[in-house]
């Protein structure tokens, strides 16, 4: 298997992009890539993308892409793992190059949901769950990250102000994002003071609905500088597992075993460990998802990542920064689009191109993207060149 | 030929439900709501009110502000609405029977989404400037629909503005007017559908917004004016806050803004809501003051215009009840259950 860089990206704007379309958002994306990746072709495309369906009525959206970003005839496959699809296609993407079948692979996730009212979009999302044992009961994400929020807390004593504390360090992260959907810095009573969704989860706990996309070109390890201009950023560890999709059926309720699972397989391809990670984009649909996440890469021991955010550990110049894209919270979570999307951010601080959100001397950096309550995870491990 | 209001009026009804009561009612936080449209109560029309009685008053009200005209010199009527009472029938047959117009007057009911009234003020000084008629009569009314439980809920008001155009006796000047319109599809109703639905945000800032600024902006610059060459501006108000960011977005001030501004204690009255902003300014508006009022109807449009007010204003504004009074006077509150009645929420059963 051949190693793998990535040597161009870009993610559009995040929000409510009422002049774009699905397509529109995809094609800015890919185009961007190929432009900051200055390749002259491709050889095939992986498309994250959770719901075309419910979200703008379409599907087939491989080819819809290929054909729109002027690619058609090579390959193009969507690929769905709820929330994970981004994040999945870059490692279908990644497989895909490594094999030696493809030399230049696009990969790519988009999502349109604003197209939609929040009833529906709330239904699109819901159906990433378990639909007979959670969905069609009523329970929907909200409702169910707030119950793994009530049993972390009532086990270790995390608070709602510390769950409030990833939200605010998203945000001022998100402040210095260009992309971000809500770049607004916010407060730990902002947070505790707004509308309550689902008891202990505050709409500011909550990841929004967004618009956007996001691309990464991928080439052999060995060929970079050979098939396009940028600086390349390797992949030395990819893992992706699964849980049970239903929270009931866990055995632990506190504990999200597909990321550490995911985590374990791309540490050891990757031969580090939470220590060598210098920036990390984390899977923050809920504020309490950030903190169980980062347990189970384990960044913090069980029960104690709500109080190190509190203590600014995961803040950039913390001693793992945590999002500094701003987040799924204040970036924005166009769920097909989001593995991608961190990828990009990894793959701009390891280039050293964050700007003000820069984490100085980023050598390593990780993504770790989930679907569901985390019965999908997939992580891969970023080095610069 | 100076062409312009002559006579003008209001009609709100009596009863009123708080913001408070509906989100009681649906488990809402009212204070999120209160906050987010910037409104804490909305007018109610009681059983016997509609379009069509809420018209005859505010009607009555013009030309009594017209000098008592005689009804016969009305050569148009013109009702703009979303909600008449009749799918097939004009509401304006009955207004022009009730005030005395007919036979000899063209009428024909408007429909355009929140500014069916300021397109039937378009239509009407159009003809009186064409010297198709002599007077002109048009009216903003609605009794609009919210569906039970959904934001418009909270908003979705009743009212009427009438305004009688003609070229003498004038107490407004219509100095110029300018329509931006495009297929922006923000709210919509079918035939048979007893509530309209809406995307959202997506009537804000690419439909609300874009439109409003887009008609105002050019119709400034077509009369060569500024903002702060007017005394008075009023927009159409779907809420409390749309109309305040709209107006501080083109440059105008809280001040200029808050005497036609009246949907934080009304709500929305649809095809009335800029209309009945624009006779609450007239009330106190003097003599010289220049007026700017842009409507907004989804799916989209905005009629804009420039307004001065003549010598005659004094005149006329203690004629009949001036609009503020209405607002704030006499009203009665209602809970969430009579409210349901009232709007048919809830039927009483056949029979008993």
């Amino acid at each position: 298997m051949r190693d793998v860089a990535i040597i161009g990206v870009h993610v559009t704007k995040c929000g409510e992009i009422w002049n774009k379309s699905f397509r529109d958002l995809f094609v800015e994306a890919g185009l961007g890539a190929i432009k900051d990746a200055g390749v002259d072709h491709i050889d095939s495309m992986y498309i994250g993308c959770m719901s075309g369906g419910l979200f703008v009525g379409q599907e087939h959206i491989g080819a819809l892409m290929a054909d729109y970003l002027g690619q058609a005839p090579v390959p193009a496959t969507r690929v769905e793992s709820a929330c994970a699809s981004g994040g999945v296609a870059l490692r279908t993407g990644m497989l895909d190059v490594a094999s030696g079948h493809s030399d230049i692979v696009l990969v790519g996730g988009v999502e349109k949901m604003t197209d939609i009212g929040g009833d529906e979009a709330t239904y699109a999302l819901a159906t990433a769950a378990d639909q007979e044992w959670e969905g069609f009961n009523g329970v929907t994400f909200p409702g169910l990250y707030a119950m793994m929020a009530v049993a972390h807390m009532h086990r270790y004593g995390t608070t709602p102000q510390q769950l409030a504390s990833v939200a605010v360090k998203n945000h001022d992260n998100g402040s210095l994002n260009p992309v971000a959907q809500f770049p607004m810095k916010i407060t730990i009573d902002a947070v505790l003071n707004s509308v309550l969704v689902a008891d202990p989860l505050h709409i500011l706990d909550c990841s929004p609905v967004t618009d956007g996309a996001a691309a990464a070109i991928l080439v052999p390890a060995d060929r970079v500088g050979k098939l396009g201009k940028k600086q390349g950023v390797k992949i030395i560890g990819s893992g992706h597992a699964t849980d049970t999709i239903a929270l009931h059926s866990r055995k632990d309720l506190c504990a999200l075993e597909a990321v550490s699972k995911s985590a374990a397989i791309a540490y050891a391809m990757a031969g580090k460990k939470p220590t060598d990670m210098d920036v990390c984009e984390v899977h923050d649909c809920f504020t309490i998802a950030e903190i169980m996440a980062m347990e189970a890469l384990g960044f913090f021991e069980k029960g104690k990542a709500g109080r190190a955010v509190e203590a600014g550990d995961t803040r950039i110049g913390g001693k793992i920064p945590i999002n500094t894209s701003g987040g799924l919270k204040s970036k924005g979570h166009p769920v097909g689009a989001s593995g991608v999307s961190q990828a990009v951010e990894i793959v701009e601080q390891l280039r050293g191109e964050s700007g003000a959100r820069q984490v100085k001397g980023a050598k390593v950096g990780m993504t770790q993207n989930m679907g569901g309550t985390g019965a999908s995870s997939v992580v891969h491990i970023m080095e610069a060149m | 030929m100076t062409v312009g209001i002559v006579g003008y009026g209001a009609h709100l009804p009596r009863h009123r439900i708080k913001v408070e009561e509906i989100a009681k009612v649906w488990g809402a936080d009212a204070p999120s709501f209160k906050k987010g449209l910037g409104l804490v109560e909305k007018s109610v029309p009681a059983p016997d009110e509609d379009v069509i009685t809420l018209s005859v008053e505010a009607a009555r009200n013009a030309l009594v502000r017209a000098g008592n005209l005689d009804p016969q010199k009305i050569g148009c009527i013109y009702i703009g609405s979303e909600s008449h009472p009749y799918a097939v029938k004009p509401s304006g047959t009955v207004v022009g029977e009730a005030i005395g117009a007919f036979p000899g007057c063209h009428v024909a009911d408007f429909e355009f989404a929140c500014k069916a009234g300021s397109e039937g003020m378009f239509v009407a000084y159009g003809l009186v400037k064409a010297g198709l008629v002599e007077y002109g009569l048009a009216i903003g009314a609605d009794t609009s629909q919210g569906a039970p439980g959904d934001a418009l809920e909270y908003s979705a008001a009743a009212g009427a503005a009438a305004y009688i155009m003609g070229s003498k006796n004038i107490v407004a000047s219509i100095d110029h007017t300018y329509s931006f319109t495009t297929d922006t599809p923000d709210f919509w109703r079918r035939e048979y559908q007893h509530y309209p639905q809406h995307a959202g945000r997506f009537t804000g800032e690419p439909a609300y917004f874009r439109t409003v600024m887009g008609a105002s902006q050019t119709l400034l610059e077509q009369v060569g004016m500024k903002p702060a060459d007017f005394q008075w501006a009023v927009f159409h108000q779907p809420n409390g806050k749309f109309p305040m960011r709209v107006g501080k977005m083109l440059g105008f001030t809280t001040k200029q803004m808050e005497q036609g501004w009246l949907a934080p204690r009304l709500g929305n009255t649809y095809s009335g809501a800029s209309p009945l902003g624009l006779t609450a300014i007239l009330d106190v508006a003097k003599p010289g003051d220049k007026i700017f009022m842009c409507s907004y109807g989804s799916g989209s449009g905005s009629d804009a215009f420039v307004y001065t007010v003549t010598d005659r204003i004094k005149e006329v504004q203690g004629l009949a009840p001036l609009t503020t009074d209405m607002l704030d006077k006499n009203k009665i509150y209602l809970e969430y259950g009579e409210y349901a009645k009232f709007r048919h929420k809830i039927l009483k059963a056949e029979g008993v």
